[in-house]
């Protein structure tokens, strides 16, 4: 899972157009809760174990209160300055490294994408180092015995497909809706089991993580530039409504 | 050996956009551009990459195209861009495409960048624009490692032809065995519109409160012969309407010249896909919804008296 910031609270730069980020609240993305919700029904229903994995900022350890609280059975956060600015080739590398070191597992699942960058590699660069079959837009799963069947979410069509764990699977906000985890499990969250983990307790030299190693360099990241006009009519509708059609048509976008 | 930028697509006609596009990189980096081709091909589809610019056309009839899977599409990009292979791959950013740009450069140990809007050059860099921050920003990005692979929205690119005669060449793969099984296949139940290409678009979102009322919406799109869109809940969540229908980062990305935004309080995942619109007109209640901020006109009201009224108007006034 990954921390990104509430994204519903970024505030714009007037003049830079640069986004505000300070101070921002934390949180899990959509998507990864959706596939945590997931690995947590498969367990209600068949028995598994279900650990969370997310490599974040020390504010990582408040954050995976709420995961475990959701119901997963143990946390393995990686929490290192030296992480910071990693690109996705780095944070698949850590990612391999902790579950290594997590040790066996049938399923790894993630969102489609994160909430804020939503590029979609962490699967793939997974599949890829553990040389693991990989379904991806997973919208709908059923495990029976040791086959799991998955509905892929395509442009057009919907695939049905068949594979063994171990396997990594992406899944889209389709597939469930992430249970609120009740007040009573939040007061338990934190006696659930958390590791701390840091690059040194995987084995990961510093300078192959982070800002040096990174193959993509950010060059700008600001909001588009907007120039819309923001005419707003108020007050009665016949006349607003009439205010609206004028306008309208001497944009020519009416006839 | 001079290295080259390799294109790929799902589809002939994501091929050409990406060509049309690739070979003014390559011209601007002094590069060699090819077109990879997979399945069985004719003389005359190869002949169609030549007319978009493709200097070389590799062609892997071994690979059947209709089952094309992302780890054998990864596995056939790899094969030729590792080593002296071309160091850019460019596809399309299909969820195939998606999928396969993250597999292909992990086996590259390439820099990728997935879901790019547009593509060019600083010196001999090569910088991608794509959203960031849930769609709140646009990210510059320039992709240092040697190696690069990059997947690109459709549709970013108009594709237009410029020929050239190039050469084709058949390339024999050994095709490695697939380890997930596709059991079914079936189309998705919708109606297979296009409204990426609607000239006038209507949305509608959660201020809507009952399926019924979408009536009224409809008589709208009738008046302007505008196309129906809607927020994710009111496919996903609510299955009002089909999701071939639905807007934003997880839906499709329209620029309609005509925009009107109906009881959508404008959060970010939708407006993604609306931001390049000409006209975004929006009704609301709330007067601090964040659609506002990216309106050109919008009605402060009820969108139940306001669409009515706006329907009976634009009909006498095209009369």
């Amino acid at each position: 899972m990954k921390q990104v910031v509430d994204l519903q609270q970024i505030r714009i730069k007037r003049d830079t157009r640069e986004p505000v980020l300070e101070g921002l609240p934390v949180l899990f993305g959509d998507m990864d809760k959706n596939a945590l919700e997931e690995a947590v029904r498969i367990k209600e229903k068949h028995g598994a174990k279900v650990t969370v994995l997310s490599v974040g900022s020390a504010k990582l350890k408040e954050t995976v209160l709420e995961a475990l609280a959701m119901g997963a059975d143990e946390a393995c956060i990686v929490v290192d300055p030296a992480c910071e600015g990693s690109d996705t080739a780095a944070l698949a590398l850590i990612l391999v490294e902790a579950i290594k070191k997590i040790g066996s597992h049938d399923l790894i699942l993630v969102g489609e994408g994160s909430a804020d960058d939503y590029s979609g590699q962490i699967g793939s660069r997974l599949a890829e180092i553990l040389d693991a079959p990989q379904i991806t837009f997973v919208r709908q799963l059923t495990v029976e015995g040791n086959i799991v069947t998955a509905v892929r979410d395509m442009e057009d069509a919907l695939q049905v497909v068949r594979a063994a764990p171990p396997l990594v699977i992406s899944v889209t906000s389709e597939i469930n809706k992430p249970r609120r985890a009740p007040l009573t499990q939040i007061l338990r969250a934190s006696r659930k089991p958390l590791n701390l983990w840091t690059l040194k307790d995987l084995g990961i030299a510093a300078d192959r993580v982070g800002f040096t190693s990174s193959g993509i360099q950010v060059v700008s990241n600001v909001a588009p530039e907007q120039e819309r006009k923001g005419v707003i009519f108020e007050g009665a509708v016949d006349e607003a409504v009439g205010k609206l059609v004028d306008a309208l048509r001497k944009e020519g976008v009416l006839q | 050996m001079s290295s080259g930028i390799l294109v790929s697509s799902e589809s002939d006609a994501g091929a050409y956009e990406l060509l049309t596009k690739g070979r003014s990189l390559a011209k601007q980096l002094n590069l060699e551009i090819l077109a990879l081709t997979v399945g069985k091909r004719n003389d005359k589809e190869i002949q169609s990459y030549f007319e978009y610019g493709a200097q070389r056309v590799l062609a892997i009839p071994s690979i059947d195209s209709a089952t094309l899977d992302a780890e054998t599409y990864a596995y056939a990009l790899s094969e030729i861009a590792k080593e002296n292979g071309p160091d850019i791959v460019l596809i399309t950013s299909t969820k195939l495409g998606k999928e396969t740009a993250g597999r292909a450069a992990q086996r590259l140990q390439a820099g990728c960048i997935t879901d790019g809007i547009g593509i060019g050059t600083k010196g001999s860099d090569l910088v991608v624009d794509r959203y960031a921050l849930g769609g709140n920003t646009i990210s510059s990005q320039i992709v240092k490692t040697k190696k690069k692979v990059i997947s690109i929205m459709p549709r970013t690119f108009e594709a237009e032809p410029e020929p050239v005669a190039g050469k084709v060449e058949a390339i024999d793969l050994k095709i490695l065995p697939k380890r997930v099984e596709v059991i079914e296949r079936r189309k998705k139940v919708g109606e297979s519109v296009s409204i990426e290409s609607a000239e006038n678009l209507v949305c509608v979102g959660q201020g809507i409160s009952k399926k019924e009322d979408l009536g009224m919406v409809n008589e709208l799109c009738a008046a302007l012969n505008a196309e129906l869109g809607c927020t994710r809940a009111l496919s996903s969540d609510y299955h009002w309407i089909s999701e071939d229908r639905m807007v934003g980062i997880s839906g499709k990305r329209c620029k309609p010249k005509l925009h009107i935004s109906i009881g959508v309080s404008g959060q970010i995942q939708h407006t993604v896909g609306i931001m390049t619109s000409k006209l975004i007109v929006a009704i609301n209640k709330d007067k601090e919804a964040p659609i506002y901020k990216i309106a050109d006109y919008g009605i402060v009201g009820d969108l139940y008296q306001v669409v009515p009224k706006l329907t009976e108007k634009i009909k006498n006034s095209s009369r």
